[in-house]
């Protein structure tokens, strides 16, 4: 694989990191979500089917995918306008609001669902205004799409930024000196050299999203059917001791972030053979 | 011409180290009209202004609503000092637990050449991945009454769920990644030369990783141990599925600001709010501080 195999293997160490690492990893990690697994194998193909199924199961992961993708879908526009600002243009506060884009990472999420409840219920600061307009926002579904929009900013803003500063600028100046309008060049040239990195921003702020649970149970509202999230589900399963079903739900959503964590791999793969190391 | 030419320099990217090779390029060809970029700017200080600004400021109004005094009593509560007590504790012992995984993780994966790398970072990622409730939950199928070896704990009256060991488990578990993901691209970048030195001068392994590679990586521990404080101090989900809610035992500060809003007492909820929102903006601040001096550990083997 590495040309430099021969030359590396003069450093000490090597057994004992890597049975360490290995040991730690297990313990921490792999044996736990086995257990997971393992306890799945214990339902039938009926007991599982018959949860997944049931009604509010169902909707609740409705809830939580569909809303989780369109809150990524706002954050993929809302977050290449955000990096095409803060990297190509120079205005007051540049560096203050690069440095904010990060708070819905360093936030904790139950500071950030009780902040995003306060501004939104119907007395605060934005709810009072949009409940003039007649909108709702907090406890209803609104709330929880604009509590994952919240925590969804950083992912597309931070992986899309590097690929941006990067992009070589002479393939714009050929483009325009061969005579394309800007629009042309921005929609033609740069967005689908971005392409992957958008991408992969968009899936892990879907992946975020999806098992949000501090920022969002707050401003949800958490109405059966209709404003509860899958995770939240999965608390108040393991709260009646029915961990059949907590099991089955959390299952589930471990393989979808399996499948996004794949996606992302590849995505990765396919960025770096389109645009070439420097 | 050249009005375009100064008109569009002033928007130019900012020179210095972040954007070296935008500020090479003619920027007359590389941008949009004035206009254009006027909406893109008032869009993204709009957006960040609603979704990020309002809910800090928020939550320090809320805190200080009923004035400084009654800020200052929620605080002194002798549950909110033991919930700051848990989440001192806690982060203390993940934090120390995953910088030596981190370390010792890093030395064997940026250090050394074996196949399947690619994959044990993809393992070591998976925390980040899972939903926090997820990764309390784990712990509860294991440690639980119901649980895989809950029967034996309690026939040994052994507590891991419902107390501190539970509490550290999952914290320890969502904050995996951190050192380990600051580090394993850091040293890879160095590469092995200045090791590889030491130790044909003679040096031992534990001498060449204290002397040699601990000194050009400090910053990288320092990123990773300040983004996992923050997340282990944070956390919400997957403690509050381990926690029991056991008052004045059990509860860590997110797990108070839960407590306290769901009892109406919305100063005492913000104001220990108000206390992580401090600890995220500190963070933000040190972590900035410290990017920058990461590019400069970084730079020096660019070259």
């Amino acid at each position: 694989m590495s040309t430099s195999t021969g030359r590396r293997s003069t450093l000490p160490g090597f057994g004992l990191t890597m049975g360490l690492t290995l040991t730690w990893l297990s313990v921490i990690v792999l044996i736990p979500l086995a257990g997971l697994f393992l306890k799945t194998l214990e339902l039938s193909p009926d007991q599982f089917w018959n949860i997944l199924a049931s009604r509010r199961t169902l909707n609740a992961l409705k809830i939580s995918f569909g809303l989780a993708f369109a809150a990524a879908l706002v954050n993929l526009v809302m977050g290449t306008i955000i990096v095409w600002a803060l990297v190509r243009y120079r205005f007051p506060g540049r560096r203050l609001f690069d440095a904010i884009v990060d708070v819905p990472f360093a936030l904790p999420t139950a500071v950030a669902g009780i902040a995003l409840t306060s501004l939104f219920a119907q007395k605060g600061w934005l709810g009072a205004p949009l409940a003039a307009l007649g909108v709702k926002v907090a406890f209803t579904p609104i709330g929880i799409f604009v509590a994952m929009i919240f925590i969804g900013i950083p992912f597309v803003v931070r992986t899309v930024q590097p690929v941006l500063i990067d992009l070589d600028p002479e393939i714009e100046e050929a483009a325009a000196s061969l005579g394309a309008r800007r629009w042309q060049t921005v929609f033609r040239v740069i967005l689908p050299s971005l392409i992957p990195a958008l991408l992969t921003g968009l899936a892990l702020a879907f992946a975020r999203a999806v098992g949000e649970y501090g920022s969002v149970i707050f401003i949800a509202g958490n109405l059966p059917n209709v404003s509860e999230i899958a995770p939240l589900l999965i608390v108040i399963r393991l709260s009646e001791y029915r961990y059949a079903d907590a099991t089955a739900i959390a299952v589930v959503m471990l393989v979808a972030s399996f499948l996004i964590i794949f996606v992302v791999n590849r995505l990765q793969r396919w960025a770096q053979t389109r645009i070439p190391a420097h | 011409m050249t009005m375009e030419l100064q008109h569009s320099l002033s928007f130019a990217p900012p020179g210095q180290n972040a954007q070296p090779r935008a500020s090479a390029a003619p920027g007359n060809l590389r941008t949009e009209p004035k206009p254009v970029r006027v909406v893109i700017i008032a869009i993204a200080i709009t957006f960040l202004s609603i979704f990020v600004v309002l809910p800090l400021v928020v939550v320090f109004a809320q805190a200080f609503s009923k004035g400084a005094s009654a800020y200052l009593a929620a605080l002194s509560d002798p549950e909110a000092l033991a919930a700051i007590r848990l989440t001192l504790l806690v982060a203390a012992i993940s934090v120390t637990l995953n910088l030596v995984f981190g370390l010792i993780a890093a030395w064997a994966i940026a250090k050394f050449d074996f196949a399947g790398k690619t994959f044990l970072i993809t393992l070591i990622d998976l925390p980040f991945s899972v939903s926090p409730v997820i990764s309390g939950l784990v712990f509860v199928l294991l440690f639980g009454a119901q649980g895989f070896w809950g029967p034996w704990l309690q026939a040994h009256n052994v507590h891991v769920l419902f107390a501190v060991p539970g509490i550290a488990l999952a914290t320890i578990f969502v904050t995996f990644p951190f050192v380990a993901r600051a580090l394993i691209p850091l040293m890879q970048e160095q590469g092995t030369q200045e090791e590889e030195a030491a130790i044909s001068l003679g040096a031992s392994g534990l001498q060449t990783f204290f002397r040699v590679t601990l000194p050009n990586i400090k910053w990288g521990v320092l990123y990773g141990v300040l983004l996992c404080n923050a997340r282990a101090m944070g956390e919400f989900g997957a403690v509050s599925v381990v926690s029991g809610h056991i008052r004045g035992e059990t509860n860590t500060m997110p797990l108070l600001v839960e407590i306290r809003y769901d009892e109406y007492q919305f100063v005492a909820s913000f104001a220990v709010a108000s206390l992580l929102a401090m600890l995220a903006l500190i963070t933000l601040v040190a972590k900035t501080i410290l990017e920058r001096r990461l590019d400069e550990e970084e730079l020096p083997r660019e070259h």
